[in-house]
């Protein structure tokens, strides 16, 4: 069973990894509007890129 | 943009017949019936007024149709909004001072700017809102280019953040569409404490984030742990798991758990009672000699109930933080609406708008009518007057003339007036008002929670079973009572209690915002509990605080044509005559020439003959006899705290009047409830007695328990005598809506600010009650009753699981395994109890038809 030394490190160095990306998510503000996003995806957006609009006019 | 009576004229007189057969046409932009004279028979588009024909034309324009399809595809409740009429247009946004307050300038030349919006309600405002960019270049011109990089909206704020380029496009023309659209903005106020408050959410987030991994981490090596108690486990391995476990446990309890370390010795520091002083017990004894144990070789670790502990703790109180913070946000807020600028006039003689911070003493300004005095100061020229509700309470617009002093907040109708500004900011009246409020914050009575109270004795009597235990098994071994005791501390950490307490007044929270109560502490439900004194103000927030023509005597024919001459005039009483209108379809929409308004009343020729609405005074003026038919009835109104307003017809009187503040519709079955509840109820007001006593009689008072004539400072101390009543028992709640009540809300145990409240009413209340009327008051008690009555359920609840826990601990039966078996559940049961359970049966009834969820 000697392989724990080395599985339970890795294990916890995952589980780190992903502790940090949910850190990220928080400090970027991703949890600051949870209602807005929501139903911003729900639009088939063709123009919401301002650099698209210009090329259009 | 603005309604134009004219257009309709046409239309009616020849296509009226038509029209008649389809009544019930709805507007196309609004959903809102369309009047009679506006319908165009064969259209494919039909408009209730002009305001929703020039949005419609602008969506279209753009080619936004979508938002039409997006909008009853949500199937929303609300409708769109009509646009309002806006005569002074956004121009003072494009001032320097302006962009001093309210615009950060970003990188690359770009601006910012926070909106509040009026009007937003659903995905497809999102939409349409975000669709910013190309309806300003369409409303701009193409040469303007890309003057809006984006726009971005919070639904549940109903804030817009746009950025865009000050060398293109200007801040006024960005305003002007979005008002086009029916969203009026208005810059957003209190963005900076929302944003430190975002940051602390923030901060709680991530502990909770390191919290839950490391006690989910902590939880799979103690499982190996407890396999190994039955299948064997090398003491190597063992020992690995152990030290693993108390690293990462001791992250645990020093990194997210140090929130409650700090609590309990603060609650030390004050000597007052905390639900953290047993936590921190708990984790305190339990990390301690976990740590010794491991360092040691021997003994109990309980890591893994200690770091679901931190874990779930925090989960709960994040929880409540947050619903607090949404309500206090949607207050703070809802300060932006009330307007920041005014038109000051240059030495030259011209009006510039600028914000209302940037105005001095001696400044020259110019009011419209309608708008809100900025400053103290005196009138240079201009008749008018002046509606003083808010600062004062009384509900009759004053007359002003050259000379006498207006104060800031009060409101001017009926003509436009120039006043010199003496005093600005905290010098005004206002001001001084608001530094009584500070005073008032100052001696509220500190409340200590119920949960807080119970884990002040919580905490006494759990050291004292610990201590008798170490002394019962200190017989059989030093070793053996210190392993009995600690566990007995961990097992007593009142966890249930921590969680549930924040956690039920989170769901109460969330379920008042549902119902338009707006709930800033926690505290305000456990006020709301106990019948005490209720003290209301009056108007505003029992009356409407709206004019309103409540009898009319005589030729009822007329109406419409006195609705007709006074639709221009933006006076209160001239507004009550306009709205008195109950059918749309005998609306005259006629263009009567020959309007003379006058200080008080109008003359007008019209068709059917000449007609003067207004006072006594004006009757005389235009040699109207007043019979004493007429003038009994006009003095029994004026006794009765109304106005008398006569309708002459060709020289002779034909109607009467009386106009006044109503009542709002649900105040008196709110306060006969109030009443039933066991409320000592008690109306104050700074209007004059006999209006308050009259008042008072229509909402079943006696009149002993209405007063007039109260100032300000009156009712602070009339709140403060109520705190200190010795009879008294439960709470002193204060109801009221302007600034002359906000010293008294923020005094008493619970402030409730109406709707339509003043800026610093709705600073110093505890509770906000978004929609008009009395009705909300008596939701928000039935609803604390129950959060309150679920409360003191799962403080017995966790209170009995603890009994049982400290008894098994006592006898020496508590191990690692059945702790950590015993804590989860005893949070899962409580939870389950916190947010499924209780659905409160009896506010279900009365307004869930109309808002299901």
């Amino acid at each position: 069973m000697a392989v724990l030394y080395i599985v339970i490190p890795i294990a916890l160095v995952l589980a780190g990894a992903g502790l940090a990306a949910f850190l990220w998510a928080v400090r970027k503000g991703q949890f600051d509007d949870l209602d807005t996003p929501a139903v911003r995806m729900l639009f088939d957006d063709d123009d919401s890129k301002p650099d698209q609009n210009n090329d259009q006019s | 943009m603005s309604m134009n009576p004219a257009i309709s004229a046409g239309h009616k007189a020849d296509k009226a017949g038509e029209a008649a057969t389809r009544l019930d046409v709805s507007c196309t932009h609004c959903d809102l019936p369309v009047p009679r004279g506006l319908i165009e028979p064969g259209a494919d588009t039909q408009f209730c007024c002009a305001g929703c024909r020039g949005a419609y034309e602008v969506i279209r324009g753009c080619g936004l149709d979508d938002y039409y399809r997006l909008r009853d595809a949500a199937a929303v409740d609300t409708n769109a909004r009509t646009p309002d009429r806006l005569p002074s247009g956004f121009t003072s946004y494009d001032t320097e001072s302006f962009h001093k307050l309210h615009v950060q300038p970003l990188t690359s030349g770009l601006c910012a700017v926070d909106f509040r919006l009026e009007g937003v309600h659903c995905a497809a405002c999102v939409w349409l809102i975000e669709k910013l960019p190309r309806i300003v270049r369409a409303a701009a011109g193409s040469d303007a280019g890309q003057g809006v990089v984006e726009a971005r909206l919070s639904m549940r704020q109903a804030v817009v953040r746009v950025v865009w380029d000050p060398t293109r496009v200007k801040l006024s023309t960005i305003a002007q569409a979005l008002n086009t659209l029916g969203y009026r903005p208005h810059p957003a106020k209190g963005l900076s404490k929302q944003a430190l408050r975002r940051k602390e959410e923030r901060k709680q987030l991530m502990n909770i984030g390191l919290a839950g991994a490391l006690a989910g981490n902590i939880m799979l090596l103690a499982i190996a742990q407890y396999a190994g108690l039955w299948g064997g486990i090398e003491r190597q391995y063992d020992q690995y798991f152990r030290w693993l476990g108390a690293g990462l446990g001791a992250i645990a309890l020093l990194g997210p758990g140090r929130v409650f370390f700090r609590g309990a010795l603060s609650a030390l520091r004050a000597r007052s009672p905390h639900l953290d002083l047993p936590i921190a017990l708990a984790l305190g004894v339990g990390g301690l000699a976990g740590v010794v144990n491991v360092v040691l070789g021997r003994g109990d670790i309980y890591f893994d109930s200690l770091a679901v502990l931190v874990f779930l703790l925090l989960v709960g109180r994040y929880i409540q933080f947050r619903q607090q913070r949404m309500a206090d946000d949607a207050v703070s807020l809802m300060a932006s609406l009330t307007p920041g600028d005014c038109q000051r006039l240059t030495p030259e003689g011209e009006t510039e708008t600028v914000p209302i911070e940037a105005l001095m003493a001696d400044d020259r300004v110019k009011v419209a009518p309608g708008a809100i005095i900025p400053a103290d100061g005196e009138v240079l020229s201009g008749e008018a007057a002046v509606i003083s509700a808010m600062l004062t309470g009384e509900s009759a617009p004053q007359p002003v003339s050259r000379g006498e002093a207006v104060y800031a907040g009060t409101q001017v109708v009926g003509h436009t007036i120039v006043m010199q500004v003496k005093t600005v900011g905290e010098q005004t009246r206002v001001g001084r008002l608001m530094s009584l409020v500070e005073s008032g914050i100052a001696s509220k009575p500190a409340v200590v929670q119920r949960a807080d109270r119970i884990a002040g004795w919580f905490v006494i009597a759990v050291s004292l079973i610990a201590l008798a235990v170490f002394c019962a098994w200190s017989s059989v071994g030093v070793g053996v009572a210190v392993d009995h005791t600690v566990a007995l501390l961990i097992v007593a950490c009142p966890c249930a209690l921590g969680l549930a307490t924040p956690l039920t007044i989170a769901v109460a929270i969330g379920r008042a915002a549902r119902r338009d109560i707006l709930i800033k502490s926690a505290t305000a439900l456990e006020h709301a509990v106990a019948a005490g004194h209720l003290i209301l103000d009056k108007t505003g927030t029992i009356t409407t605080g709206q004019m309103r023509v409540l009898a009319w005597e005589g030729d009822a024919s007329l109406k419409p044509w006195v609705a007709r001459i006074e639709a221009d005039s933006n006076h209160p009483i001239a507004v009550a005559l306009a709205n008195d209108q109950t059918d749309t379809a005998d609306s005259i929409s006629i263009d009567v020439e020959h309007i003379t308004h006058h200080r008080d009343g109008v003359v007008a020729d019209t068709p059917i003959g000449r007609l003067c609405v207004g006072s006594a005074a004006l009757m005389q003026r235009e040699g109207v006899m007043l019979p004493e038919r007429w003038a009994t009835p006009a003095s029994q109104a004026e006794d009765a705290g109304h106005t008398p307003i006569f309708i002459a017809h060709d020289g002779h009187i034909a109607a009467l009047a009386r106009v006044g503040d109503g009542l709002h519709p649900d105040a008196e079955s709110a306060i006969k409830q109030a009443i039933q509840l066991g409320w000592r109820t008690k109306i104050v007001s700074g209007d004059r007695p006999a209006i308050a006593r009259r008042v008072g009689a229509a909402v079943g008072l006696a009149p002993e328990q209405t007063l007039g004539d109260v100032t300000p400072e009156d009712k602070l101390a009339l709140v403060r005598a109520a705190q200190q009543d010795a009879n008294q028992k439960g709470p002193v709640v204060m109801v009221g809506d302007g600034v002359n009540d906000a010293a008294a809300l923020a005094a008493a145990d619970l402030g409730i600010a109406v709707s339509a409240g003043a800026e610093c009413s709705l600073t110093a209340a505890d509770v906000y009650l978004a929609r008009p009327g009395l009705a909300s008051l008596i939701e928000l008690f039935t609803l604390s009753r129950h959060a309150m009555r679920t409360v003191k359920r799962n403080l017995a609840l966790s209170l009995g699981y603890n009994a049982i826990a400290i008894a098994l601990a006592a006898a020496g039966l508590i191990t690692p395994l059945l702790a950590a078996i015993l804590m989860p559940i005893s949070s899962a049961l409580v939870l389950t109890l916190a947010v499924g359970v209780n659905r409160p049966r009896a506010i279900s009834h009365a307004s869930d038809t109309e808002n299901q969820d």
